[in-house]
């Protein structure tokens, strides 16, 4: 299809949808929305209107604020929007199958929206209060109609690039974009496409690391169900500046959505002309295939990953030589993640000086955190950089749920760290982050109430990397799995003093010695939580007790007599029948009969049982 | 050794034998067909492949996906990623444990089940989460997850 045929369908879209001017139902259909019962309140909608024989498009869509993350904000439930030609589109939440009959009945039919189910003030907070640039089509389009996606812009800078642009100017308005890699360490994106594009070879490849396996992250997988076209261009323009013959998407077999949509839309981009042979009647061809990951985190590390596309064992090896000298099958590869490729459609389109005046000196543009754990509304969150964490946790995110207390947040995964109270002013970018002893990592933002043990995250954490090192070089196999058994000890009341200095510089070691960032980053965790929560080690260690009840070898569970409001929530979830008491009487925990299961402590909302 | 028909590798061989690189989307399509990697069927790829059976057992052995042994009709998987964690994941373990009789990576008697701790599923906004087969289970608590459980137990009408 030629530049004008993009135009023309562009505008013929935006007539179709004035001219027949359709209300249009559009239904959270995420993995989130899917699981909260969205395809089938999209049935019965569906259902419904052919029932009644009515003009309405149902759009199937993701929902706005992400797909999962939309749950916990909307109180749960799936999300629909629902726009009447000539009115402000309105958002219900909650929505069930029962309640889709009145929805068409007073919102289509009469015109009269159901005030009850609207969402209310807080999603509408949530969701001004950001900056959604990458994510701006997430929940709007439909992710499985290209045309969709060309209706709101897309492809024009794929346009733009093939047929104004040389290599080199590409490359030229990402460096001065200041992009950097969105995946982890925070390379800048310029500098690897043109050191990818110095080396020459018969194949050459552009990569997606679409291998999302920081546990708390999801923002790539949001991406490539909610906008799996944007990856593409991203994709398609980063493999005409390097001048790749072919590209792999590396993505996770656990993400089966995902999966099915990027193979949609390699599908829909063939047929539009977008990838294949001489895209865009340029002389540029290229066919971007998917791989789908096996379950191994270690493969996120770019050798790693290129090992496992060829078939292989994912172990990183040592390096030079970089992927882009020679990476998949020795040949030239320039490996980028999910989110950057994202970003380089709105570069391009919008200018590198408009992206570069976004965000801080040193870390330019937006950047998408999954803000999970102890929060009131959870989702997924696009801020500039240089947002301060406390405008993440209690401006978006609602704040902490259940009158608990904020006590740090763990940023960047099993490579980063968790950061205290004290810190909640600092500005997020990828060199303060490091300062702090966090890690931009993929984005996961997890946040602990005063209920979380800070010994057992670090001893969590631990045990993931412990799990999925590859073996391959002694320090970080044998390294992690040791301080995995000291941390265990402390968690059981069995820590000593000297365990705190040895944990220290095992740290070092593994960091300096480790062959891959899986290693290096692994003690990561621990460091930070003994810089900033050295006195739980030393409750754990000293005194045999953990502050939060979490470490149950530890606890003795007790009710706090002043405390106690008598409300029974502890009687009705304890599973023993362990615990006595009434509207009269203060609970009493039988210790005999607790087995120590911590739902107690976990339901009470008024910290009556320690 | 068991007699075991190839003739569902034999179509995935067909479908990648002129793809680079395809030894785990072969034993990605061969587990689909066999719901594990039975030790005959490995042993036919290695041949067709031209590659020692060594090879693939180094490659099915590390990634998590590929399994060796026979599992039961419901794959459960308790996520055990940090935002589940954080909201007390372990307890959705300990009632799978208490409901089944089955520790982590064991098969019912049965054969109905098999029970994983996984890590992330990326569903982190309604931690905790459970995957059954593919039905996303989220914000569980060990009651509501019992309730699942019997739904599974039921013999299927």
């Amino acid at each position: 299809m030629d530049t004008k045929s993009i135009h023309s369908e562009k505008n013929k879209k935006n007539e179709n949808t004035e001219n027949k001017a359709q209300p249009v139902i559009a239904v959270c259909l995420g993995t989130g929305g899917i699981a909260a019962g969205g395809d089938k309140v999209f049935k019965k909608f569906e259902d419904e209107i052919k029932r009644l024989s009515m003009d309405a498009a149902i759009g199937k869509r993701v929902c706005k604020t992400a797909k999962t993350g939309c749950r916990g904000l909307c109180a749960r439930d799936v999300l629909v929007d629902v726009s009447i030609p000539g009115t402000k589109p309105l958002t219900y939440e909650k929505v069930t199958v029962d309640m889709v009959p009145q929805i068409i009945e007073e919102h289509i039919v009469k015109n009269t929206p159901v005030e009850k189910w609207l969402a209310k003030e807080d999603y509408h907070k949530f969701y001004d209060s950001q900056q959604r640039h990458v994510l701006a089509n997430s929940g709007i389009i439909d992710p499985e109609n290209i045309d969709e996606y060309i209706a709101r812009g897309g492809y024009v800078a794929l346009k733009k690039v093939l047929e104004t642009m040389t290599q080199q100017d590409v490359i030229q308005e990402i460096k001065k974009s200041g992009l950097r890699g969105r995946g982890g360490g925070g390379f800048p994106t310029g500098e690897k496409w043109a050191s990818g594009a110095r080396y020459s070879a018969d194949e050459k490849f552009i990569v997606c690391n679409a291998d999302e396996g920081d546990p708390g992250a999801f923002m790539d997988r949001s991406l490539m169900e909610g906008d799996p076209h944007a990856v593409m261009e991203g994709m398609i323009i980063g493999g005409y500046a390097i001048a790749a013959t072919s590209g792999y998407i590396y993505v996770r077999a656990e993400y089966p959505l995902a999966v099915k949509r990027l193979h949609w839309a390699i599908k829909q981009a063939k047929e539009h002309g977008f990838m294949g042979k001489n895209i865009l009647n340029s002389n540029y061809s290229l066919d971007i295939h998917i791989k789908e990951g096996a379950g191994a985190f270690v493969c996120g590390e770019s050798t790693a990953l290129q090992y496992s596309i060829e078939g292989k064992r994912g172990m990183p090896r040592t390096r030079p030589p970089q992927s882009v000298e020679a990476g998949l099958w020795d040949k030239p590869t320039v490996l980028n993640n999910v989110e950057t490729f994202a970003n380089v459609p709105i570069v391009i389109n919008r200018g590198a000086d408009w992206y570069s005046k976004i965000g801080t000196e040193k870390s330019k543009g937006t950047k998408i955190f999954s803000l999970t754990g102890r929060i009131k509304n959870p989702g997924l969150i696009e801020v500039p950089m240089g947002a301060t964490i406390r405008q993440i946790v209690f401006d978006m995110g609602g704040g902490i749920p259940r009158k608990k207390k904020f006590k740090a947040v763990q940023i960047g995964g099993p490579s980063g760290g968790c950061l205290p109270e004290s810190l909640l002013d600092s500005p997020i970018d990828y060199e303060s982050l490091l300062g702090l002893g966090a890690m931009m990592g993929s984005g996961s933002f997890v946040v602990v109430d005063e209920t979380t043990c800070m010994v057992d995250m670090a001893r969590f954490f631990m045990n993931f990397c412990a799990g999925e090192s590859c073996g391959k070089c002694p320090p970080c196999r044998i390294g992690t799995t040791l301080m995995l058994d000291i941390l265990t000890r402390i968690t059981q009341g069995l820590g000593e003093e000297s365990d705190l200095e040895l944990l220290e510089q095992m740290s070092d070691e593994i960091k300096t010695m480790s062959l891959c960032g899986l290693g290096q980053s692994a003690p990561n965790p621990v460091k930070s939580t003994l810089r900033y929560f050295k006195d739980e080690y030393i409750a754990h260690i000293r005194d045999k007790t953990c502050p939060t009840a979490t470490c149950v070898a530890l606890h003795r569970y007790e009710v706090v007599s002043e405390k106690c409001t008598k409300c029974q929530a502890c009687i009705r979830n304890c599973p023993v029948k362990a615990i006595s008491g009434s509207t009269k009487e203060v609970a009493f925990i039988n210790k005999e009969k607790c087995i120590k299961c911590n739902l107690c402590y976990e339901k009470c909302n008024f910290m009556a049982i320690k | 050794m068991e007699v075991i028909d190839t003739s569902k590798v034999e179509k995935v061989l067909e479908k990648y034998k002129d793809t680079r690189g395809a030894l785990i989307p072969i034993l990605q399509a061969a587990q689909v067909g066999y719901g594990y990697l039975p030790e005959p069927i490995i042993d036919f790829i290695a041949e067709r492949l031209k590659i020692s059976t060594s090879e693939i057992i180094g490659v099915a052995t590390f990634y998590a996906q590929f399994h060796l042994k026979p599992r039961g009709q419901h794959i459960i998987k308790v996520c055990c990623g940090t935002a589940c964690h954080v909201k007390n994941a372990k307890s959705l373990s300990v009632k799978v444990h208490e409901k089944l009789k089955i520790n982590v990576n064991e098969t019912s008697k049965d054969k109905l089940f098999t029970f994983e701790e996984v890590s992330c599923l990326g569903a982190c906004g309604i931690a905790p989460v459970v995957v059954i087969d593919e039905d996303v289970h989220g914000e569980l608590s060990p009651d509501k997850l019992g309730g699942i459980l019997d739904k599974y137990k039921k013999p299927e009408v």
